[in-house]
């Protein structure tokens, strides 16, 4: 117990004095999950509207498929990537690996299933007789979409809120793909776990409620969203 | 001659091998207001999505002011802009009422301060000026109906569309929307077509009626016409004619006939021939009661025994064994003064031009 509260208390007192290196970390760490959740988003919210509202072979197949990979080991995506951007891989050229970028492909893969499943499910709550009327009413195709993801709109934000929690939780995508550089790659769940491997209990944990705030920050603002 | 704002030629559509609509063909004039009637599951729904350019038939031709609407999604998109339709089930976005009222603008390209000015208009018309900011979806069934109704008529369409728009509201919600539609009719002179199974409703909204049974289009006429001449034994049923007897005619004298009706005799004034199978029916209004035989006009005065008697408001509907069951309806006043009750032998008096003779096939 007194590490917890020792924990949380230097937790507290990196907060307050702006600790550098911890902002950096903490900064690093948002906006590599910010800049994932909204990548995902932007591809994942039109296929999961193409995959819902078309009709073809295999469809259902598709989605337990899609639902399968809800859980998915972070690992796996982060070895997959590893080897698509490791110099002898396809994608070796781009020189990605052990960068920002190569986290967030990897977490943009990681989210995708969840997005799409989850955003899936939201689309299949809205009514036909939504549709219907808004078709009656004479709205184009563009406009009976984006209409569905506004009347969907609670479901699609919990599926967001979902995909960027996943997102900035992963270790070992970062890892295995960003190679915790300090400076450069280090996010704070790699640094949680480099930390807490060197003994340094407190500042692990000081890492972790840091974590935990910034989610809780990001909910809060994506529920008023929500909410309008 | 005018083209008509919609016209259907030979419409069929079928669905999981069963026919939903048999070869329709229908023309509405502009201005004109058009009650579909029929029985659940005649096909009414169907006709008006097919209508609305929501459907597309199986076969036929659907023409919107003269033009084809097969011919592109474009015309089929520019055409749906010019109706509005209202859903049986009160449908309404998750958003403000005015927001609601004002989609159907807003996807028109309307600009805003004339989309303000219309959504108040509508607002007043349908009464709700002081819900203008709340969320739809916390309404009432009605209330959610009054603003289906505002955001149809909002964009001003030439061809309004209306599936059974009081079918599942309260008698209170549904006398507030057809007194809105019966303003909405005399004001904008807008074309209407609306599908109802309340054959009152669509006596009082509507100035032609069809009816719709299973599928096909039986009868088209006035009121007037389907209410006194129901062209058979099914429509007849479906518009209260509640006394409809089985018989065949035994005789005739130019148009009058003597009709069998399990081996009691009925004069009517028909053009059927001798040894026909038909149908007679009689509005229960149009049968007299009497204690002692009447020396009138009317050709049939028929003693019976009285089986079944019931007030309902101001009326009493006398069920009478004349060898077959005969429903009239007479003033509960009436009844009493007569005390009418069951196993008072009476006499039923009609007249031979009050019946209605349908030919069986």
């Amino acid at each position: 117990m007194g590490e917890l509260w020792d924990g949380f208390l230097k937790a507290l007192e990196l907060i307050y004095t702006f600790d550098p290196e911890v902002m950096q970390i903490a900064g690093r760490s948002l906006s590599i999950g910010l800049t994932s959740i909204v990548i995902g988003s932007v591809i994942c919210i039109p296929l999961a509207g193409l995959i819902h509202f078309n009709q073809f072979w295999g469809k259902r197949f598709l989605v337990s498929l899609i639902q399968t990979f809800y859980s998915i080991p972070t690992v796996v995506v982060g070895l997959f990537v590893f080897v698509m951007l490791s110099n002898v891989g396809p994608l070796g050229g781009l020189g990605l690996l052990f960068s920002p970028a190569a986290i967030v492909v990897g977490q943009v893969l990681l989210i995708t299933p969840i997005l799409l499943g989850l955003v899936i499910s939201a689309f299949r709550g809205v009514d036909q007789t939504i549709l219907d009327t808004a078709r009656s009413m004479g709205a184009s195709g563009w406009q009976v979409a984006v209409l569905v993801i506004k009347e969907a709109r609670f479901g699609v934000m919990a599926a967001v809120i979902m995909g960027f929690g996943r997102a900035i939780s992963e270790v070992g995508i970062s890892l295995m793909v960003g190679g915790n550089i300090r400076g450069v790659t280090r996010v704070i769940t790699t640094a949680i776990s480099l930390e807490s491997s060197k003994g340094d209990i407190e500042l692990a944990l000081a890492l972790g409620m840091i974590l935990i705030f910034i989610s809780l920050v990001v909910n809060i603002i994506m529920n008023r969203i929500q909410q309008k | 001659m005018t083209v008509p704002l919609i016209e259907l030629r030979d419409i069929y559509k079928t669905r999981e091998g069963r026919d939903i609509l048999k070869r329709i063909s229908l023309r509405v004039s502009r201005g004109e207001v058009l009650a579909l009637i029929g029985p659940t599951g005649a096909g009414k729904t169907t006709l008006l999505r097919i209508i609305n350019l929501l459907d597309r038939p199986d076969g036929g031709e659907l023409l919107f002011n003269g033009t084809d609407t097969a011919s592109s999604d474009k015309f089929r998109l520019e055409s749906r802009r010019r109706m509005a339709f209202v859903l049986q089930k009160p449908v309404v976005f998750n958003s403000s009422v005015y927001d609601n009222i004002a989609c159907g603008l807003k996807w028109r390209g309307i600009d805003r301060h004339q989309i303000t000015t219309r959504v108040n208009d509508m607002l007043e018309m349908v009464g709700m000026t002081d819900y203008c900011k709340r969320n739809a979806r916390t309404l009432s069934g009605g209330e959610m109906q009054r603003i289906a109704v505002a955001r149809a008529v909002a964009t001003n369409p030439e061809l309004l569309l209306l599936d059974e728009p009081t079918a599942n509201l309260d008698p209170v919600s549904a006398i507030k929307i057809e007194e809105t539609l019966t303003g909405i009719i005399r004001q904008n002179a807008v074309t209407v077509i609306m599908a109802t199974h309340d054959m009152a409703q669509g006596q009082r909204l509507a100035e032609r009626i069809g009816v719709l049974a299973d599928g096909e289009l039986v009868q088209t006429g006035t009121p007037g016409e389907i209410f006194t001449r129901p062209g058979n034994r099914d429509i007849a049923e479906f518009v209260g004619m509640e006394n409809l007897l089985e018989g065949v005619i035994a005789s005739c004298e130019g148009e009058m006939a003597l009709i069998d009706v399990n081996g009691t005799m009925i004069e009517a004034v028909t053009d059927c021939n001798v040894g026909e199978e038909v149908s007679v029916g009689i509005r229960p209004e149009n049968v007299t009661i009497a204690l002692s035989r009447l020396s009138s006009s009317a050709r049939n005065c028929l003693p019976g025994t009285i089986t079944w008697a019931v007030s309902s408001g101001p009326l009493c509907r006398v069920e009478i064994d004349c060898g077959f069951p005969l429903v009239a309806l007479v003033t509960k006043r009436s009844a009493e003064e007569m005390g009418l009750e069951k196993g008072i032998k009476v006499y039923a008096t009609f007249k031979a031009v009050s019946l209605h003779v349908i030919r069986r096939r």
